[in-house]
């Protein structure tokens, strides 16, 4: 090698070319890295859930929805709000497996198309979403247009020292009302949807009590 | 008989140079030194900096015969940025990017009270229509100009980018104004993002900062809007300006090549 002394692999000209620019490379990375760090942290922050309070089981009937005010994100005002559809469960024609959570069901104002909110209207029994033309039977099932899944719901339960009905986190459900992780609108979970659509790594367990 | 030149002088006896000055001598006086202020200035400047070798390369460039106003597309979409550039810097020195009403009464501020408020405030968002619908005809003249073919493969690459960039400006500037309108179209956007397979989930989630539209949702796109993607598109339109300049304008394709008149005769008397 030009420049080596006899069995040198390496010479000084070389050696101070990588020293430089590896002090280079870890300079940038040291403010590049955490950075990024900084931006993408929030997909895996995982962020706690809270039940709140919505109201006592006489205010929930079978055959109409009430409207809940719910807080989504705390701390933001009018901007963390959002609304619950709530109803008690029917099992005449909410054929899902019960259990604890859902004998109050409760579905989210966010339509599965691209997310704006649906308005229920009483006379048709339908969920309908003012900008693509979404349309949802009473169950919250696609009935109509393009969204892709039936509306997400809420879990609900019965706080026994309160006596009042709490709304806990959000999940969706795909077209035979099975349980998912809670997804983005425009997400399909039937079939080979829920692998194209992977949950985010952000999402709590459900703490079984 | 050729005349020999002179032959030179010794140095002492050699006549000296005028001086500057009233009676070409002396010190120049304030007058003449007003009157060649400018020529001083850039002297000094170029002195140091070489700089005009670089502008003279870059503006008195050769341009081909039967170029036309469809070549300023380019330029046009480029001062259409600057003016965003301007009235944007202008426009944050109000801007307040917070979820809790901030910014919508910021917004409502500038509109209604501040002096030239609105303004510069419809400056900013007519001009960022115009900034797109240039950039797309500018796209349509290079396409239909076949401008982009070879050595411009590259400029057109880069231009593509900087089409992407300007999309994404009007997709995180749209959210600024934080009203009812904006809020809901972001919220359609984001969720168009997260409707791509496998990754559109971690990129709405980036988007947005979480599951959820949240209280660092409006400064995250504040920030992508003001200083992520600018700086961007700054750089990459000085490359693509850089690149032109290196490369030259395309002629039109209706101007026909120059052919050799030699060959054209040896042609006509076979």
């Amino acid at each position: 090698m030009p420049g080596a002394f006899d069995g040198e692999t390496i010479n000084r000209r070389r050696f101070m070319t990588a020293t430089v620019h590896g002090a280079g490379a870890l300079a940038a990375a040291a403010f590049t890295l955490p950075a990024l760090g900084f931006a993408l942290g929030p997909i895996f922050a995982r962020e706690p859930f809270s039940w709140q309070p919505i109201g006592t089981p006489a205010d929930f009937t079978e055959d109409t929805y009430v409207i809940k005010v719910i807080e989504i994100v705390q701390g933001i005002g009018e901007a963390g709000k959002s609304i619950a559809y709530v109803r008690q469960r029917d099992p005449q024609i909410d054929t899902e497996h019960e259990d604890q959570y859902n004998h109050w069901i409760a579905l989210s104002s966010r339509c599965m198309h691209l997310g704006c909110p649906v308005r229920y209207v009483a006379a048709a029994e339908r969920f309908i979403c003012p900008c693509h033309g979404g349309v949802y039977d009473f169950r919250g099932m696609v009935a109509g247009g393009p969204p892709v899944r039936p509306l997400d719901r809420f879990y609900t339960r019965l706080n026994q020292t309160t006596g009042l009905v709490e709304l806990g986190p959000r999940y969706s459900v795909n077209s035979e009302l099975r349980r998912f992780s809670p997804r983005d609108p425009g997400e399909p979970l039937d079939g080979i949807g829920q692998y194209l659509y992977p949950s985010r790594f952000s999402t709590s367990v459900l703490p079984s009590n | 008989m050729p005349k020999l030149p002179a032959p030179p002088l010794p140095k002492p006896l050699r006549p000296k140079p005028k001086r500057p000055g009233e009676n070409g001598n002396g010190p120049p006086t304030p007058a003449e030194a007003a009157q060649e202020a400018g020529i001083t200035v850039v002297d000094w400047l170029d002195e140091r900096t070489s700089l005009s070798g670089g502008i003279r390369w870059m503006l008195f460039r050769k341009v081909p015969p039967g170029v036309n106003w469809y070549y300023t597309l380019g330029s046009a979409t480029m001062f259409a940025f600057l003016s965003q550039a301007v009235t944007g810097v202008f426009l944050a020195m109000y801007y307040v990017p917070s979820v809790n009403g901030g910014a919508y009464e910021s917004v409502r501020y500038i509109t209604d009270q501040a002096f030239l408020g609105q303004f510069v405030r419809g400056m900013h968002k007519w001009g960022a229509s115009v900034m797109v619908i240039l950039i797309f005809l500018h796209m349509g003249r290079v396409f239909f100009f076949g401008a982009y073919k070879y050595p411009r493969e590259l400029t057109w690459v880069i231009g593509v980018v900087l089409l992407i960039l300007t999309l994404m400006m009007s997709f995180t500037g749209y959210l600024l104004p934080f009203d009812q309108q904006s809020y809901w179209a972001s919220i359609v956007g984001v969720n168009i993002n997260a409707g791509g397979p496998l990754i559109g989930p971690f990129l709405s989630d980036f988007l947005r900062a979480g599951p959820e539209f949240g209280a660092t949702t409006l400064p995250r796109f504040y920030a992508i809007h003001m200083m992520l993607i600018p700086g961007l598109i700054a750089a990459l339109m000085g490359f693509h300006l850089y690149l032109v300049a290196k490369l030259g304008i395309s002629a039109p394709p209706w101007l026909k090549a120059e052919t050799d008149r030699e060959l054209e005769l040896d042609k006509t008397e076979v």
